[in-house]
């Protein structure tokens, strides 16, 4: 009940604060109808950071930031919470410092973004129209790639690769989980979000059975030949989890064909595996409504212009994020909140009828592979031919076979990094 | 906020005279977005509130001493080795400049 109302009158800050400081279509009073220069859509990595830098670099552009939610939970450091090692609130953020800074947040869906007529529509009814609008919707999830699992059965077998309720859920299975039990994983193919991720979901789950459960096993199906930091992962659970991880690839039967989810079990070419908590994580591609607005070409990603994040299909529209083909960036929270940055600077200079700029990125994925034990893998990115680079000789892994301090040092700084992230999107 | 349009302005002027120094494949950057890839790290404005260390507050001198000795290896380090390759020394300079007038 509290929780409803709450939400109502959350609603009703948004909108109003959308009509103090939009210009009015005049009809629908509740309606957040109204324009902007910018209409950012999503306010996770991606979006918030852009909606936060296109303040900083010209305080004049008027932002509308709309996300459905007040509240973000973050994927970076949701396997804490997976792992026990931290509780929800550690990981969510909220938008208070956005809109101190002048950003209109309005909470809802936008349900189809109009290239021609350059306005979004919104799920509670009215439109905002644009000059620009940047687009970082995150992923949705390719369920047709797998048979007997769809968004239904996340309830009992969660993918938790969006932080929030599903992160709760595969926690609160693995605390009722006996000693003794299995813990079933499956990554994805690539690409996907979060290339180390499931890599420190092993480890940060093995870190909690050998603290509690320390008769349980882990059994991974990957459907890859090998996986990001797979040395520097292998190395440290070798180290600290030793004869707990069994780790298929391809070539040894890891390919997940079919599931049940009643009877908790994942079927490969070969075999058939059971678990006493599963997490299955679908195959992806891009945001719901990338898909439904025609941003997406058949990859089911949205392909842009590298310089200025411009969709290729939709002019004035620009994706960034998870959802866009940034490669050779990795799809990162990192990288989201970089690519927007520089999105941000180019937009800002365009209103301003000035040329973009070039871009240059930095992407660094820390890990956990305990508390004390973090690795990283990082890269600095340049642009040249119309592309994104790689910068020679830049980025690369932690070194394999460092001392216990090194490792120390690296998991700090992972909470180092993870705190200036977010001070730097949400704070 | 004014500091930032001053940044936009020092781009403008970076990227003239920084062409001569780009390394070999890759376009020069504005001085606009470099600066801002530290912050994701080291917190906007270079201001920590983790476990990273702050380098808000510090002068230019400082700032691109520690860079070129991390890049050359002079200095050891965990992660800024590998972030200072990917950039040219004037870029670094550009960069120092920038966080010290913060
Ligand atoms: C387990 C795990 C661990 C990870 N760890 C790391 C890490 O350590 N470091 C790292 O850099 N990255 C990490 N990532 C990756 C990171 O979470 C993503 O790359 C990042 O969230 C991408 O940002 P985004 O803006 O593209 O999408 P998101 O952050 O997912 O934001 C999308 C937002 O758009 C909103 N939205 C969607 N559709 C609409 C609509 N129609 N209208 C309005 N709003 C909409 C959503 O509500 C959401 O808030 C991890 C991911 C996982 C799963
Ligand atoms: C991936 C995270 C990360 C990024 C990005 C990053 N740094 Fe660092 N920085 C660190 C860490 C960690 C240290 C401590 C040394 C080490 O172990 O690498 C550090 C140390 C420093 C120091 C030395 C501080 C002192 O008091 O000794 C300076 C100066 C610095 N960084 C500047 C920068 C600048 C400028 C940028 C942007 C070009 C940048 N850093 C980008 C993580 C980062």
């Amino acid at each position: 009940m509290a929780k409803i109302s709450r939400r109502h009158f959350t609603a009703g800050l948004g909108v109003s604060a959308a009509l103090g400081s939009l210009t009015l279509n005049g009809k629908a009073p509740f309606a957040a109808t109204g324009k902007a220069q910018v209409v950012v859509v999503g306010g996770g990595f991606g979006g918030a950071t852009a909606a936060k830098y296109l303040k900083r670099f010209n305080p004049k552009i008027s932002v509308v930031l709309v996300e459905p939610s007040s509240q973000y939970a973050t994927c970076p450091f949701s396997n804490t919470v997976i792992g026990g090692i931290n509780k929800m609130d550690y990981i969510t953020h909220n938008y208070d410092a956005l809109k101190k800074m002048g950003v209109t947040v309005v909470h809802d869906l936008v349900t189809h973004i109009d290239g021609a007529k350059k306005s979004v529509k919104l799920a509670k009814g009215g439109d905002i129209s644009f000059e620009r609008c940047i687009v970082s919707p995150g992923i949705d999830f390719r369920w047709d790639k797998i048979s007997g699992l769809d968004a239904s059965t996340a309830n009992i077998i969660p993918h938790a690769w969006k932080a929030g309720p599903q992160t709760i859920l595969l926690r609160n299975q693995l605390a009722a989980m006996p000693d003794g039990g299995t813990f079933l994983m499956s990554p994805p193919l690539n690409p996907f979000r979060c290339p180390p991720g499931p890599g420190e979901r092993v480890s940060l789950v093995a870190n909690y059975f050998k603290k509690h459960k320390p008769k349980s096993k882990i059994l991974v199906l990957d459907p890859k030949p090998k996986f990001s930091k797979q040395g520097l992962f292998k190395e440290g659970w070798a180290k600290l989890y030793p004869g707990m991880i069994e780790y298929h690839h391809t070539s040894d039967d890891g390919i997940v064909v079919r599931a049940d989810a009643k009877a908790k079990k994942l079927f490969t070419e070969f075999g058939e595996y059971k678990g006493d908590v599963i997490n299955f994580i679908p195959a992806q591609k891009a945001g719901k409504i990338a898909q439904t607005s025609g941003l997406t070409n058949k990859s089911g990603w949205c392909p842009v212009n590298q310089l200025t994040f411009e969709s290729k299909l939709m002019p004035g529209v620009h994706v960034i994020g998870d959802a866009s083909v940034a490669s050779p960036m990795p799809k990162s929270g990192f990288s989201a909140s970089a690519q927007a940055k520089v999105c941000a600077a180019a937009v800002s200079n365009l209103l301003q009828g000035q040329s973009p700029g070039t871009p240059k990125f930095v992407n660094t994925c820390y890990s956990l592979v305990a508390e004390n034990y973090g690795i990283s893998v990082a890269m600095v990115y340049g642009f040249a031919n119309g592309k994104i680079i790689k910068m020679k000789g830049s980025g690369g892994l932690s070194p394999s076979g460092a001392n216990a301090e090194y490792r120390s040092k690296e998991a700090d700084y992972s909470r180092g990094w993870y705190a200036s992230i977010s001070q730097d999107i949400w704070g | 906020m004014i500091t930032q349009n001053k940044i936009l302005l020092a781009g403008m002027v970076i990227v003239g005279i920084a062409y001569v120094y780009q390394p070999a494949n890759a376009e020069t950057a504005s001085a606009a977005v470099l600066a801002n890839t530290c912050y994701s790290c080291h917190g906007t404005n270079g201001k920590s509130v983790g476990d990273m260390p702050t380098i808000a507050g510090k002068t230019k001198n400082f700032i691109v001493d520690k860079l070129k000795a991390f890049k050359s290896g002079a200095k050891s380090s965990t992660v800024m080795m590998r972030i200072t390759k990917g950039f040219s020394d004037s870029e670094l300079d550009a960069i120092s400049g920038i966080i010290a007038n913060k």
